[in-house]
């Protein structure tokens, strides 16, 4: 039945990668996980490199923070570019909001981490009831994120004036109001799309994210793991989450920190 | 028949105050590192130090989720070399675009 069993003449001496064992002592699953992982660190830390090389060639807003206007000759400060809270209008609250956004993927890692924990336990209660506070974050996050993308988008009512070429491929000169893939009120266009293709394709593992965990809510739920005889899964879901958090605390210091 | 399988044949097994005091002191130490950033963020002029003390502290909570939450350090070495070794490329790729973004805007301006 086990790999004990079928190690018929094994001996000491053919060592950790003679075969008969299990070397790196993971399940496949989780393995995979790993691995899977790895790739996406790959494809995340791609996009951002690509971020911060963009953003090097051109030159930084220098002049004081009160005069600060969008011109797509400069790259844009962040804290006057992200400085809206929800609710109140025309108040000045640089990064306020992407704080709060960081604190709750924060925090709904760290209930992750206690539904792993319970799932070491056996214990369902625990596991159900973490869990469900993580798909709450997670969703919360979401949410947050909808909202910054709605306020990035449409903008500030003063705008600013951008000389650009349009849809008509024209060269012309007025007033920009919120982002588009092709111009935006903040800075240079490459800012906004890159804004848009990095947190979007971040949201979008935050959404496969979610959907995992309540996947995996259900299944404790309803006994499926027990039935099993453990809770992997959730181990290996928990991972996803994690890198999940991981790749935010790098788009938080590259877009709004530095 | 359905819902008695469902009944857990598994132990349940106590709690470990221990290792939950420990995720809660790491996530404590994330949430300090944040705020430590946030503050930076407002007091200290824009400048090369300030991007290098950003990255070395985004560095030091990747490290934090690494070790602590994914419980990497607890793996074998070689599965953590082989999640850890091709990580070093990104550091080629990183001096690599730095640069190449650096010439680009001496071409520019």
């Amino acid at each position: 039945m086990s790999a004990h069993s079928t190690a018929i003449g094994v001996s000491s001496k053919r060592g950790v990668w003679g075969g008969g064992n299990e070397p790196l002592k993971a399940s496949y699953g989780k393995l995979m996980m790993w691995f899977f992982l790895l790739s996406d660190i790959f494809t995340f830390a791609a996009f951002l490199i690509t971020y911060l090389s963009i953003r090097v060639s051109y030159p930084a807003y220098a002049g004081p923070a009160g005069e600060f206007v969008g011109s797509n000759e400069y790259w844009p400060v962040p804290e006057l570019v992200f400085d809206a809270i929800p609710f109140v209008h025309g108040v000045h609250a640089p990064l306020v909001f992407v704080g709060i956004m960081t604190f709750i993927l924060i925090s709904s890692s760290v209930t992750m981490v206690l539904a792993v924990e319970a799932g070491h336990r056996n214990d369902r209660n625990d596991v159900v009831k973490w869990l469900l506070w993580t798909i709450l974050g997670g969703a919360t996050f979401l949410g947050c994120q909808a909202w910054e993308w709605n306020h990035f988008i449409h903008g500030t009512e003063a705008g600013s004036t951008m000389t650009f070429i349009n849809s008509m491929n024209q060269l012309v000169t007025e007033v920009v109001h919120g982002a588009n893939l092709s111009v935006n009120e903040y800075g240079p266009g490459s800012f906004a799309q890159l804004f848009f293709f990095i947190t979007g394709f971040h949201g979008f593992h935050v959404t496969i994210g979610v959907f995992l965990l309540f996947l995996c809510f259900y299944q404790a739920a309803v006994g499926i793991y027990d039935q099993r005889g453990h809770y992997e899964m959730v181990e290996k879901i928990g991972l996803y989450w994690h890198f999940v958090d991981l790749v935010w605390v790098f788009v938080f210091t590259l877009f709004y920190l530095i | 028949m359905e819902i008695q399988q469902n009944k857990s044949t598994l132990e349940v097994q106590p709690r470990n105050d221990e290792k939950i005091k420990k995720i809660w002191k790491t996530a404590a130490i994330l949430l300090a590192i944040t705020v430590a950033e946030f503050i930076m963020a407002f007091t200290m002029p824009r400048g090369l130090l300030l991007y290098f003390l950003f990255i070395v502290l985004t560095i030091w909570k990747a490290r934090y989720i690494m070790l602590e939450f994914m419980h990497l350090g607890d793996e074998v070495k070689p599965l953590f070399y082989s999640i850890m070794v091709p990580l070093v490329f990104l550091i080629w790729l990183l001096i690599a675009l730095a640069k190449e973004g650096s010439e680009i805007f001496m071409m520019r301006w």
